[in-house]
């Protein structure tokens, strides 16, 4: 084969370039987070450049710290209601939005998605009012309740299952589901037998991301926690106020750990980068 | 197995009639194949068949019993898919299993029937490989071997040879074609593909625009082909327009008078097959009809050779003869004798 000359070199210019600009854009995304980990094995409580030696000492004041453990205890319960609720939800709302042909099917779909695109804070304030109001009318303890608290962590995680199920639901071949049928499978069975296990590492992955996002939310939280009733972001924004000592990074690096953490165990069981 | 009966089936979309009033009886044990161009209602009509589409009109009847309103998986159909659909999240031997498990057939007697279908369709090794670690022509059994496992009525295919490459397709084609009669299958198959529909069927079923165009045997729809487009779509014809100038007697646009065997009078076509024309030479007895030409163009094609040539400025016909040593090839440009009975135009009124 002969190849165009210049068509090589330029070719490889152009690898370079892309190369240089993943690598910087991964450098970018990564830099503040290699900077918190630098920084919680900082032996000095103000942080500051250079180090003047390393620690662990931050790590372990961390599970004496009481507002430390329970957030985290807190922020682990909500986001794991939350997501559960929000996959409940969420796999029947796709397989409407995917198989149904209805009026306002676009409509819905992109109602499902707002509480992603609407700021945290004018969530957590519209829920909150509404929480006020829920209460005056009816009497019923409603604000800074537990159920409050997951019934807004539900409406951030609903976006991510919907979405990632829907797109997981778009991509499987259909005919499985026909040859099901022609098998004898009757259509609930084949959602259990053949759809379900199809769509089963968006499903993973949904849950993932409605995890993630439920664990990390603060703006939303800061309007309807209760009276000693708190979420690490929470813990961890109130810490910041008295404090800037490194247990801050130490905790945000715990935090990184947990959720890296559970992001590779998923992936050994699914394939995540296919759905994602 | 059983008899298969459409009756004046007919599916609507909006205006358009996707499939427009086709009936066809097809006997216990009987390989149909719907044979069309794309678009042309075949899927359509297979996919009636199957349950996954309600006619708009008509009833198809599957044994003695009417299945027209049945889902799917109340008819008793085998269904194999251009794309073998199998379920890529279990085993062969589960695939297989699948129809059976839906019936609650008791597991021991599963367990032989899947190792005899797997069997039938050689794969008995393969029963705990998942679909992607088989080729193509070994997951297209699997999907036979899962579709007959339960011992269906009807046996459909829909297009089943197409993803898989010439020489495998020819080899699936008669062991498909071997099974169907071994185990009496009444089989309905679609393709688009004239020589896997000719090889492989007891009767076709010709479709175009909805419409059955024509069924019959293979002789039927080679030799007396019901109207042009089956003379254009089945086998190759070249065609001269004109009219029928009394009986007998057909003139083309470019002022060829053709004897041949119609009646009838006014606008027409003439189909001519190129392998029914001959390459007269200077020592040939007469023929009915024999019209001098040039030759514009030569396909070699090794056993074969066809001639484009122009019998008038409006008309040019393709010959096939026969690649023999001892008959010299004429060239681009020489002047030939183009003959043939008069059995063989076949005339189309307009």
């Amino acid at each position: 084969m002969t190849v165009a000359p210049g068509w090589t070199a330029s070719r490889f210019a152009g690898r370079i370039a892309l190369r240089t600009a993943a690598g910087l854009s991964l450098a970018y995304i990564l830099l503040p987070m290699v900077f918190v980990v630098w920084l919680a094995f900082f032996a000095q409580e103000i942080p500051s450049f250079p180090p003047e030696g390393y620690s662990l000492k931050w790590f372990r004041t961390i599970p004496g710290n009481d507002r430390f453990v329970t957030g985290f205890l807190l922020s682990l319960e909500v986001a794991v209601v939350a997501t559960a609720v929000g996959l409940i939800l969420g796999v029947p709302a796709a397989v409407c939005l995917v198989r149904g042909r209805f009026f306002g099917r676009e409509a819905v779909n992109n109602l499902l998605l707002l509480p992603l695109i609407v700021p945290g804070i004018v969530l957590g304030i519209a829920l909150y009012v509404f929480h006020v109001e829920t209460e005056i009318a009816t009497g019923w303890p409603v604000i800074g309740s537990l159920g409050g608290l997951i019934a807004g962590h539900v409406l951030i995680a609903i976006p991510w299952t919907v979405r990632l199920i829907t797109a997981s639901l778009v991509g499987i071949d259909r005919t499985i589901e026909e040859a099901a049928q022609s098998l004898g499978a009757n259509s609930l069975t084949t959602f259990r037998r053949i759809t379900l296990p199809a769509i089963l590492p968006g499903i993973v992955a949904a849950a993932l991301f409605g995890f993630v996002a439920s664990f990390g939310n603060l703006e939303m939280s800061l309007f309807l926690v209760g009276p000693g009733r708190t979420t690490l972001p929470i813990a961890i924004l109130q810490y910041l106020e008295w404090k800037i000592d490194p247990t801050i990074a130490a905790v945000s690096v715990l935090q990184i750990l947990f959720i890296g953490g559970a992001m590779l165990l998923t992936d050994r069981f699914v394939n995540i980068g296919r759905v994602v | 197995m059983a008899r298969l009966r459409l009756t004046g089936v007919t599916k609507c979309y909006g205006d358009f009639k996707a499939v427009d009033d086709v009936s066809i009886d097809i006997a216990d044990g009987e390989f149909v194949v719907l044979l069309g161009p794309s678009g042309c209602g075949k899927t359509t009509t297979l996919r009636i068949v199957a349950g996954f589409i309600e006619p708009t009109f008509g009833e198809v009847c599957l044994g003695e019993c009417n299945v027209t309103a049945l889902p799917p998986w109340k008819r008793n159909a085998g269904l194999v898919f251009q794309s073998y659909a199998l379920f890529p999240h279990m085993t062969v031997n589960d695939n297989v299993a699948f129809g059976l498990e839906m019936r609650r057939m008791p597991r021991a007697e599963m367990a032989l029937r899947i190792a005899e279908a797997l069997r039938l369709v050689r794969l008995d090794q393969f029963s705990d490989r998942l679909p992607r670690q088989l080729s193509g022509g070994q997951q297209q059994r699997v999907a036979l071997a899962r579709a007959l496992v339960f011992r269906p009525d009807v046996l459909l295919l829909d297009e089943p040879l197409s993803n898989l490459d010439a020489k495998l397709r020819q080899e699936v084609r008669v062991e498909i074609r071997e099974l169907q009669r071994k185990l009496g299958l009444t089989t309905v198959m679609v393709t688009h593909d004239q020589e896997e529909a000719l090889t492989m069927a007891d009767r076709l079923v010709v479709m175009s625009e909805g419409r059955i165009r024509q069924i019959g045997s293979q002789q039927d729809l080679y030799e007396r082909p019901s109207e042009k487009f089956v003379a254009d779509f089945v086998g190759r014809s070249t065609f001269m327009d004109g009219r029928m100038d009394g009986p007998g007697r057909f003139v083309s646009k470019g002022g060829l008078v053709v004897a041949c065997e119609a009646t009838g009078s006014g606008d027409a076509s003439l189909a001519l097959r190129p392998e029914r024309l001959a390459l007269m030479l200077a020592t040939a007895p007469a023929m009915d009809n024999s019209f001098p030409g040039a030759v514009e163009f030569i396909s070699y094609l090794g056993s074969q050779v066809d001639l484009h040539v122009r019998l008038s400025p409006q008309e040019r016909v393709i010959v096939q003869i026969q690649n023999r040593p001892e008959q010299p090839l004429p060239v681009i440009g020489e002047q030939v004798r183009i003959g043939w009975s008069k059995s063989t135009g076949r005339v189309f009124q307009a």
